[in-house]
């Protein structure tokens, strides 16, 4: 199989969109959620998406499937919470090893159907590694700016199992994402450098930051040249952003990236704002109208969906980025 | 590569710090450092976070692009306080937005720092001082946690100390980093080691030069990395010689950073322009930075000598600014400095989470300290109302966010303050000094104040107070009808079924009246409260919650108990008759008593007088009166308790006089006349105007003679034997006595201007100020009536053409002749004003208004009548009775409850 850095020179990649806005279709119940397994578990399940890949394992490869079928390159893993941190809502810590190793199988199996069927365009699975639900340099209570709800090493462990379980799952690169705590993604990078060197190997790495809204910052605080110099230390595959913003409002951000980083950048923004229903209502057309922009300006060279999007976005994605050419980029050591 | 990202020192904290080859030198703040700063170590020790923090925070204003934080000490837990601190200032955006520079000898401290800051930080320092494997083993980890590094250059044999243990150190630190760790080379930077120099050993001859020889190589040798240093060092032997150190430091940098240091530590403060080194100074100190000479030290050391001591003198010391934020408020409200509290306020607002917690902790914690010196003596009025002044724009500054604040989170509703005052100069009064003083101490103790101004209607009064829902009601007046408006107000409240207290304050007011008149109409609490200070006290006992209902009943029954006393008091006095005390009346020898013909007769008017010829004139002493400074002046400015405060708000109002003459700010009218007058029917004076006479337009009145008679009151009061029943007549030759005698009166007023420039300041939130302005104006006006009454007598009546008195003399009334004012003892009727009107037109000619209430408008005005007699004296009325009231009453052709009313406050009780 090609390696990922080669076929970037080349072309420009699609990333999948969301998995939550697909999951929500089949309108899974908490009895669905639970399924025979985890049927006694003694805390409600609802909600908790990445567990679907134990107890709904058809539906996620069919979310996979229908992405690939679309036209993504990438597709990532169902784990955007899977660490002891993120589970300990479920009490659910002791699956995060399996619930990744599974999520990472399913996807893993799908795109190698995909690449059997079509081996001029490779699959990749990206292994999904969210912010978790507590943040590294913030703190949760207003009166005490100095306490922190986790710390650093916390975060460290909990994701250097996470990634662990996701390469014996079978990933090929890893992506650490909507990050709105470089500090949580800096543990998710230092677990991820452990890691690699103590198995002797480079996987790809993929980091999105989140600017939150129009002050152009994260949500701790730095502007984006400042995230991509935190960042900086590690030799990623691509930089970017996800989430909380339409592509339009993405582009200054990126601009910020372009100018100043030799990695590939990705972005994969939300469906617009959401509406006043905390829904994504902006069509297919309308999006990809917008991603243009990222292509005329040879901004990037990996391009996806985040909350809101579809198959349907990304095949219009898809078919719109195969008219470009990729954001140049400096030549790789082969 | 791409040129988009070259091999640059790339740091960041919430922004990103790029040290490119065109960036000047990049300056790294150290005072977070408890190595390097005693207070910093000492607000750690005592877990002062706050204070500390805003050590941090000044440092990123001054201009530090980095900052160093450095924890180690034998007696601090470095690696709690470490990460304690640097979560804390991650949690402050205006300090967070630099990158920081995590300081310690110990790497635990190190790396516990680099798991808490998102930012690419510097570590300082590593060094092979341990082996190569440590040294590995450390930059592997510091390169994982994404920061760049200081290298010392220190390596197992120790510290280099020349040029070549420099280069050699570096350059295997260097291989080692980016060879074997793969460590980025703009992420490395060197600390050459910066040693002393003029030490007066022979060994340290070169340590600058080396310095700078190094750095050169380094940045030439060495690619993408960066040179740094603790710049202080150098000059070490020349401690306490400040402008020494400030040169050698200015040269040192400027040969090394021409060398390629180009990030450092330095001290902003201690540093000189080169360019502003002197030219023997400079030569001196490169001779010694460049070892350019054997004997560079000693001429340097003798040089010093010469240096010392002409430290720069004239500087304000600003080393305040240097301390914690709650220091730096607390200092400028009690030192009353408004410079810098709109930027303090701001770095407070933008570390609490809501804008009024600045208020109620920030600025109330400064105002208690205020409070607390105010009230044991420390402080004075003037220095308060400056903190109020300084509180004020403080609080100015606020109100949008607070506003914002409330838009947003409306549930939360307003802060509640200690509680309202609506603030009134009742209706008919202008006079409002001490009103607002007391309005602005009480603000200053958290208060809302509502302040309505001056002449304001009772019913204004009871609307706005039902309207804001106070808590107090505050009336002040300083002219006797206003007691009157006082005694009224106090029925409508008691008529509206009020239940808040009732302040009484104002320079007519007292103590008795307060009891005796109006405390009986209204059954709630009313104080008699005549300074500031006490107002707050009197205030504070009445609102506060567990103290409030005992106060109030205890201030009902001591007023009872001092109006019974003082109503039995009064009836043991003795009062004659007005036909007894007419027989005791003072006597003039008439026929022996030589009458001066008035040089001229007739009306002057004088349209703008120049003010500078009012200051000699100005009596200082009530000034200070005004501002609550008792004592005499000159006198009080040497004062052993008030001195310094009288002196500092002396300097203040002859900077505001200076001022006003300068610029012209006020204007200066007045309006005078004599005539010829005599006493008719005892008590009257019957004053002649006759046809001939001129106005102040020089036309001829044409409607012929007219007469205006004033009516003057006599004492009643019982005495001893032998002292004389005065009234104002005595001193005006009767017209049985065939003698053709002499009458002027006057009204001045310097108040044309003086509201406009008070509301200005107070638009400027400058209490102190608006005060100051009306207490001078008032000053001047009082000048003008000293002035114009010399002009007369040696002028214009001319009975003392040869007078020569001192201001003192003056003030002292140390000359012939009177100018009592009506309403004030010897005259106590107001209403007699309205005659000197009507007799100068005094409105039509200089614009100076009556009130209803009979006060003069603008308030900086003086009227009065001038006596010329040399046995004319001043002299209280005291107490009158009834019958004379309705004589009074006839002579004057009023109705008797007119003249009850206008002259109540000398009305004896039965």
């Amino acid at each position: 199989m090609k390696d990922i850095r080669s076929i970037l020179q080349q072309r420009i990649l699609v990333l999948d969109g969301a998995m939550g806005t697909m999951l929500q279709r089949y309108q899974f119940t908490e009895s669905d959620f639970r399924g025979e397994r985890f049927k006694d578990w003694p805390h409600p399940l609802q909600g908790n998406n990445d567990l679907l890949s134990l107890t709904q394992p058809r539906a996620i490869a069919e979310v996979h499937r229908s992405y690939f079928a679309a036209g993504a390159d990438i597709v990532e893993t169902n784990t955007f919470s899977g660490t002891t941190i993120a589970m300990a809502d479920y009490h659910m810590e002791s699956l995060v090893y399996e619930l990744n190793y599974e999520s990472a199988n399913i996807a893993k199996k799908v795109a190698d159907e995909f690449t059997a069927k079509e081996p001029h365009k490779p699959r990749f699975v990206a292994g999904s590694i969210g912010p978790t639900n507590k943040t590294a340099s913030m703190s949760p209570d207003v009166n005490d700016p100095g306490f922190r709800a986790v710390s650093f090493d916390e975060l460290r462990k909990a994701y250097k199992q996470q990634v662990e379980a996701l390469l014996d799952g079978g990933v090929d690169l890893l992506l650490v994402e909507t990050i709105f705590d470089t500090l949580n993604a800096k543990a998710a990078l230092f677990a991820i450098e452990e890691v690699k060197e103590e198995r002797g190997i480079d996987v790809p790495i993929m980091v999105s930051g989140t600017i939150t809204d129009a002050s152009g910052r994260t949500l701790s605080g730095q502007t984006a040249e400042a995230f991509l110099i935190s960042i900086s230390h590690i030799p990623v595959l691509s930089v970017g952003f996800n989430c909380a913003l339409g592509a339009s409002q993405l582009v200054p951000y990126l601009e910020v990236l372009s100018a100043r980083t030799d990695h590939a950048i990705s972005a994969h923004p939300n469906a617009g704002l959401p509406n006043a229903f905390g829904e994504y209502d902006e069509s297919p057309e309308q999006m990809a109208q917008q991603i243009k922009e990222y292509l005329d300006k040879g901004l990037v060279n990996i391009v996806g969906g985040c909350c809101g999007t579809t198959p349907e976005h990304i095949a219009a994605i898809a078919a719109l980025v195969d008219q470009y050419q990729p954001r140049k980029l400096p030549a790789l050591i082969e | 590569m791409k040129d988009s990202a070259p091999k640059y020192l790339r740091l960041s904290g919430l922004e990103p710090l790029v040290v490119t080859p065109e960036s000047n030198f990049v300056n790294v703040g150290e005072r977070t450092n408890v190595a390097g700063s005693a207070k910093f170590l000492r607000l750690i020790k005592e877990e002062k976070y706050e204070e500390a923090l805003a050590v941090a925070r000044d440092q990123v204003e001054g201009g530090a692009q980095i900052i160093d934080v450095n924890m180690d000490d034998g007696l601090i837990d470095g690696k709690k306080a470490m990460v304690k601190f640097l979560n804390l200032i991650v949690a402050e955006p205006d300090i967070a937005r630099v990158p920081i520079m995590i300081d310690s000898s110990k790497w635990e401290i190190l790396e516990a720092g680099l798991q808490v800051v998102q930012g690419k930080c510097v570590v300082n320092s590593i060094s092979l001082k341990e082996g190569e494997q440590q040294f590995i083993h450390q930059a592997k980890l510091i390169k994982r946690y994404g920061a760049a590094v200081i290298v010392m250059a220190f390596d197992e044999v120790g510290q280099a100390d020349n040029y070549e243990r420099r280069i050699e150190i570096a350059e295997r630190s260097y291989n080692l980093l980016v060879n074997k760790v793969g460590f980025a080379p703009e992420d490395i930077i060197f600390d050459l080691n910066i040693f002393p120099v003029a030490t007066g050993m022979d060994e340290h001859k070169r340590n600058a030069l080396d310095f700078i020889e190094a750095a050169k190589w380094v940045r030439e040798n060495l690619p993408h990395c960066s040179v740094s240093g603790g710049v202080s060092n150098v000059s070490f032997s020349f401690r306490g010689n400040n402008p020494v150190r400030e040169a050698m430091h200015s040269v040192f940098l400027y040969h090394a950073i021409k060398a390629g240091m180009n990030m450092g530590i330095v001290n902003p403060t201690m540093l000189e322009v080169y360019d502003d080194i002197p030219k023997d100074l400079l030569e001196r100190v490169e001779d010694v930075i460049l070892n350019r000479r054997d004997d560079a030290t000693e001429r340097l050391l003798d040089f010093a000598e010469s240096v010392v001591g002409k430290a720069k003198e004239n500087k304000i010391d600003l080393s305040w600014r240097e301390e914690p934020l709650q220091d730096r408020i607390t200092r400028a409200l009690v030192k009353g400095i408004d410079q810098y509290i709109v930027e303090d306020v701001e770095e407070a607002r933008l570390a609490v989470n809501k804008p009024i917690e600045v208020i109620e902790g920030h600025l109330m914690t400064g105002m208690n300290v205020v409070g607390d010196l105010f009230g044991s003596g420390k402080m004075f009025l003037p220095q308060v109302v400056k903190s109020a002044r300084v509180m004020k724009k403080a609080v100015a500054h606020l109100l949008p966010y607070i506003e914002e604040e409330k838009l947003r989170n409306p549930q939360i509703g307003d802060s509640k303050g200690a509680g309202k005052i609506l603030m009134a100069t009742v209706k008919g009064d202008v006079h409002d000094i001490g009103k607002n003083i007391v309005g602005v101490v009480l603000a200053c103790n958290n208060y809302e104040i509502i302040d309505l101004g001056v002449m304001v209607p009772p019913d204004k009064i009871i609307a706005a107070a039902i309207e804001h829902q106070v808590d107090v009601i505050g009336l002040s007046g300083l002219i006797t009808p206003s007691l009157d408006e006082m005694v009224h107000l106090a029925k409508e409240m008691q008529r509206k079924n009020f239940k808040v207290p009732l302040l009484i304050g104002g320079a007519t007011t007292s103590k008795a009246h307060t009891a005796v008149k109006i405390d009986p109409q209204y059954n709630n609490a009313v104080v008699h409260v005549n300074d500031a200070s006490r107002a707050v006290t009197v205030v504070g006992d009445l609102l506060q919650k567990d103290t409030s209902e005992v106060y109030k009943k205890s201030v009902k029954e001591d007023y009872e108990v001092f109006r019974n006393k003082f109503l039995n008091r009064g009836q043991q006095k003795e009062y004659k008759t007005l036909a007894e005390a007419r027989k005791n009346k003072f006597q003039i020898n008439w026929s022996a008593s030589e009458i001066a013909t008035p040089r001229k007769l007739g009306i002057q008017m004088i349209e703008d007088l120049d003010l500078s010829k009012l200051v000699d004139f100005i009596d200082w002493t009530p000034f200070f009166r005004s501002w609550e400074l008792h004592g005499k002046y000159p006198d009080i400015l040497q004062d052993e308790v008030v001195g310094p405060q009288a002196t500092e708000l002396f300097a203040d109002a002859r900077k505001m006089l200076h001022r006003i003459l300068q610029e012209k700010q006020l204007t200066a009218k007045g309006i005078f006349g004599i005539f010829p007058a005599n006493t008719i029917n005892e008590d009257d004076i019957e004053v002649m105007v006759p046809s001939q006479l001129t106005g102040p337009n020089h036309e001829s009145k044409s409607e012929g003679d007219r007469k205006f008679v004033f009516r003057t009151l006599r004492q009643q009061l019982r005495r001893k034997e032998g002292v004389a029943d005065f009234a104002l007549a005595d001193f005006i030759a009767p017209a049985n006595s065939g003698k053709q005698d002499y009458i002027g009166c006057f009204c001045v007023s310097t108040g044309f201007g003086t509201e406009a420039l008070a509301q200005q300041y107070e638009r400027d939130l400058d209490d102190y100020n608006a005060i100051m302005i009306k207490a001078l104006s008032d000053r001047l006006a009082e000048a003008f009536a000293e002035y114009l009454h010399k002009e007369v007598r040696t002028k214009y009546w001319g009975y003392a053409a040869n007078e020569a008195l001192s201001n003192e003399e003056l003030i002292n009334e140390g000359y012939k002749g009177i100018r009592p004012a009506p309403g004030y003892p010897a005259c106590p009727d107001h209403l007699e004003k309205l005659t000197i009107w009507d007799l100068l037109q005094v409105e039509e000619h200089i614009g100076v208004k009556l009130t209803e209430s009979l006060a003069m408008w603008p308030a900086s005005s003086v009227s009065g009548y001038y006596f010329g007699n040399p046995q004319a004296r001043y002299f209280g009325l005291g107490k009158i009775k009834e019958d004379q009231v309705a004589d009074y009453a006839d002579r004057k052709g009023i109705t008797m409850e007119k003249a009850l009313k206008w002259l109540a406050p000398n009305i004896a009780d039965d």
